[in-house]
């Protein structure tokens, strides 16, 4: 049985029908050397199962009917051995995973911010200089790139098989992705949980440039205004201004130099404003009201798309920026 | 190899089976035994519907457009498939078959503790199956089997309700079914018969009783408030109206990840029967062996969040939830080395239920292996939600669970029936499910490593050759499945009669006459021996 379907896949392989994956980011090598070595020890204990069961079968078939085996009871050794070595062995596994798990789940500070809004059944993408895609995204070789992402419906989940990452895409709460392209190509991009009738079709293609056809991609395509114009217009628009803009007799805390900061609520308790405090202070103002301010902002659930709603949140950090302050 | 088969057996006169004529005598019994046949015809019906929906996906996986049905039709395939095999199929299969047969015949009891709540958890299945088959007659439902908010409580289109409602009734049936098993365990042992001296089947349905009582619970209440949320609107999991769609992953998971160890321990339990008696040997390790379960059971309850590594839940939860998942996997391993271990020095005979014990040995072996994958972080970000999810689920489910369960009708048959089904006949279609389940499910493994998310309609072509071997394996899988269907039902009738105990088995249930009369023994048993005693009075051997 192993021996055909060990004939098929040497016979795929011959026919160049692939059986690992393309590795296109920082972290694919090292996740693909602890794939390999979780590999080699499945491949050893099935081997080391399959022939103890295939040898005992043949070697003490019953050749008799009157065979009497003797009892065994059992061997406190043998417990002890065949319960430590698996731990010892998956314990390697638990500490090797976690740490470049969170290798995975932790963006370098310098990142280029990209934002994904997920829906059904499509992916929209905005490049801070004001590019959007659809079912595209395109980055450059050997940059730090960090996607934060959201959902204006169900959830889905952000795939990209050759860099090795996914992460699920929820709505009311934004999540993050980080990765560091290595190798100019397309791959694939899939949406990974399922989201109703089109769900395969929620795909598309990442392509990686060389730097310098990234920038010729960037000038290319259309910008018309950045992410930080356009929720500068927004907050204009919305007038936000008019109370958070006011000088210190204004209705609304100051936006500037916010962000990553702890903040007193009037609960009493803290928060650090991150996008999800300032994502759900735009759409349910009163759930956490800073300290020292009346409870009188309206909400703006419906009015802003999930997209403006990112702009505006592009424009509040640049306001952070522009005085001077890390980034969160 | 038959050497167990005596000449010219007699079936005796009265038995459960004839004890009694007619519709009414079967719809109204409350001999466990029966009710046990019951679940067998239901749990049959379900098995070959949930067979048709998997036909029906692998044929659409046949080639990389989605051409065989719409996208909907596909949706609606596979989240029936997994409804009705998990809920339908899976869950009940060993403890209300098997479990409901064996349980007081392998105790030494006359019947369940509650022969007439036995007999109502039938019913109840039967409502929440009627249920859930409306729901597939009345247009299906697409949510996955998984039912995730808040595409389940808000946007899709199709006939969730109904088959919530039946999912909500179904787990009444297994409520009540781990309620009896545990209190007739504890109160109705034979004299003599001490908790150690209990075969290992039955430590298995208690660990998988205790699961049933402390889960179900949990998986009805995320079902009702998904119902609450898409009735009337009460903000639970949606964000939309100020839920958390994450809450019900919880909800769902604390549930369904213990309802996978519903669906192996049983078999487990199968596996330990079968292996020491066509070992013709004591189990190896007996108390690791039970403990196991019961640790498995503990455990299975505080791994949840590893089906949750990439949604959203913090990473540091994330580690926690992965350090519990490798735990589990030790009393697993324990357990299949102590099977083998039985087999040393044994005297093997390959009987068609051996040969489905090894053929569980090896497959469980290889799904229990390859969750070490799903559980180490790093990799599971790489491997969830694709196909080697789909193919390690398989290995466990399929080349586990089943695999125990067709072993173990195998090995019982001859007491349910009182009739021998063709030897052979069994053990070419256990040699055929073997290759047909690697066939189907082994090259899912590398589609999930190349990156093929799962619940797809349509892929991209390089993914082709894969999805053809897995779909040729399946037609394999199927005439796999037909040929026992066939074979049982004819032994029912011409099968030669099989006498008390044709595997010269050890056990309480073998000690009666086959079919067992209504009350099971003409006289209460008493126990004096340990369990798997085959050759009482040998001296044991060191190792």
């Amino acid at each position: 049985m192993d021996t055909l379907i060990h004939l098929a896949f040497w016979a795929m392989l011959q026919q160049g029908v692939p059986i690992v994956p393309e590795r296109a980011s920082s972290v694919a090598k090292q996740i693909d050397y602890l794939y390999y070595f979780l590999t080699g020890v499945t491949l050893f204990f099935s081997a080391l199962i399959f022939s103890l069961v295939f040898y005992f079968a043949v070697r003490y078939r019953q050749r008799h009917p009157d065979e009497r085996p003797q009892p065994i009871h059992g061997s406190l050794g043998l417990e002890v051995l065949w319960s430590a070595i698996p731990l010892g062995l998956t314990m390697v596994m638990f500490f090797w995973g976690a740490h470049l798990f969170y290798i995975v789940r932790t963006p370098p500070s310098d990142a280029t911010q990209l934002y994904v809004v997920g829906k059904q059944w499509m992916w929209k993408i905005q490049h801070p200089e004001g590019q959007r895609e659809i079912n595209a995204l395109h980055v450059p070789v050997g940059r730090p790139v960090k996607l934060t992402m959201t959902s204006e419906d169900v959830i889905h989940s952000f795939y990209i098989p050759a860099f090795r990452i996914k992460m699920d895409v929820l709505p009311g709460r934004y999540t993050e992705l980080w990765f560091t392209a290595t190798k100019a190509g397309t791959y694939h991009l899939f949406c990974a949980e399922y989201c109703g009738a089109k769900h395969s079709g929620m795909i598309g293609w990442v392509t990686v440039l060389e730097p310098a056809d990234y920038e010729a991609w960037l000038s290319g395509a259309p910008a018309g205004e950045s992410l930080e114009q356009a929720g500068a217009r927004l907050f204009r628009q919305h007038n936000c201004h008019t109370c958070h803009e006011a000088g210190p007799t204004s209705r609304g805390p100051s936006l500037h130099e916010i962000l990553g900061k702890q903040v007193r609520l009037a609960s009493g308790e803290t928060v650090v404003v991150d996008e999800g405090y300032l994502r759900e202070s735009i759409l349910q103002p009163n759930a956490k009201v800073v300290a020292g301010y009346e409870s009188v902002m309206p909400t703006y659930q419906g009015q802003i798309s999930e997209e403006g709603i990112l702009q505006l949140i592009a424009y509040l950090k640049s306001l952070t920026r522009a005085e001077g302050k890390a980034q969160p | 190899m038959n050497a167990a088969r005596p000449a010219a057996n007699q079936m005796p006169k009265v038995h459960y089976l004839n004890v009694d004529y007619g519709i009414r005598s079967w719809l109204f019994t409350i001999d466990h035994k029966r009710i046990a046949l019951l679940y067998l015809g239901s749990i049959t019906l379900f098995f070959v519907l949930g067979g048709l929906f998997a036909t029906a996906i692998r044929l659409e996986l046949l080639t990389p457009a989605g051409d065989l049905f719409e996208s909907e039709t596909y949706n609606k395939m596979f989240t029936m498939h997994g409804v009705v095999m998990i809920f339908f199929f899976l869950i009940p299969s060993i403890p209300a078959t098997l479990g409901n047969f064996l349980v007081p015949m392998m105790i030494g009891a006359r019947d369940l503790a509650f022969p007439r709540i036995n007999l109502l958890s039938w019913y109840i299945y039967t409502l929440g199956g009627l249920f859930t088959l409306f729901a597939i007659l009345s247009g299906g439902v697409d949510t996955g089997w998984t039912f995730y908010t808040p595409y389940s409580s808000t946007y899709s289109n199709t006939n969730v309700m109904a088959t919530a409602v039946g999912v909500f009734i179904l787990g009444f049936s297994s409520i009540l079914t781990g309620f009896n098993f545990i209190i007739t365990i504890h109160k109705m042992r034979a004299p003599g018969l001490t908790w150690f001296r209990l075969p290992l089947f039955i430590w298995a349905h208690y660990a998988t009783s205790v699961i049933m009582i402390l889960g179900t619970p949990v998986v009805a209440i995320a079902i009702a408030l998904v119902g609450l949320e898409r009735l009337f609107h009460i903000g639970i999991f949606n964000p939309a109206l100020g839920g958390d769609p994450v809450l019900f992953q919880h909800l769902f998971w604390f549930y369904s990840h213990p309802a996978v160890y519903i669906m192996i321990l049983p078999s487990m339990g199968v596996i330990s029967e079968i292996v020491c008696c066509f070992s013709r040997k004591k189990i190896f390790g007996y108390s690791f062996v039970a403990f196991s379960s019961i640790a498995i059971a503990l455990l299975g309850f505080l791994v949840w969040g590893h089906h949750m590594f990439v949604s959203s839940q913090s990473m540091y939860a994330g580690m926690v939830f992965s350090i519990l998942s490798f735990l589990v996997a030790i009393p697993s391993a324990v357990k299949v080395f102590n099977w083998t271990a039985t087999m040393y020095k044994g005297s093997v005979m390959y009987n068609a239920p051996m040969l489905y014990a090894m053929g569980f040995i090896g497959l469980f072996t290889m799904g229990g292996l390859t969750g070490l994958f799903l559980s180490t972080l790093a990799t599971d970000v790489h491997l969830h939600d694709t196909y080697f999810v789909v193919a390690h689920f398989h290995y466990i489910m399929v080349g586990g669970a089943l695999m125990g369960y067709l072993g173990g009708i195998h090995f019982w048959w001859p007491k349910i029936s009182g009739r021998l089904y063709p030897e052979a006949w069994a053990r070419f279609s256990a040699l055929i499910i073997f290759v047909g389940f690697n066939l189907t499910f082994f090259p899912q493994f590398i589609l999930g490593y190349l990156g093929m998310p799962r619940r797809y309609h349509a892929y991209p072509p390089e993914f082709q050759v894969l999805n053809v071997m897995s779909t040729a394996g399946a037609s394999i899988l199927a005439v796999g499945y037909a040929i026992p269907l066939i074979y049982l039902f004819w032994s029912l009738r011409y099968g030669p009669a099989a006498g008390p105990n044709p595997w010269q088995a050890k056990g309480l249930e073998w000690q009666t006459s086959s079919p067992p009369p209504t009350h099971n023994f003409p006289e209460t048993p008493v126990v004096t021996e340990e369990a798997y005693e085959y050759y009482p009075g040998a001296e044991a051997e060191r190792v």
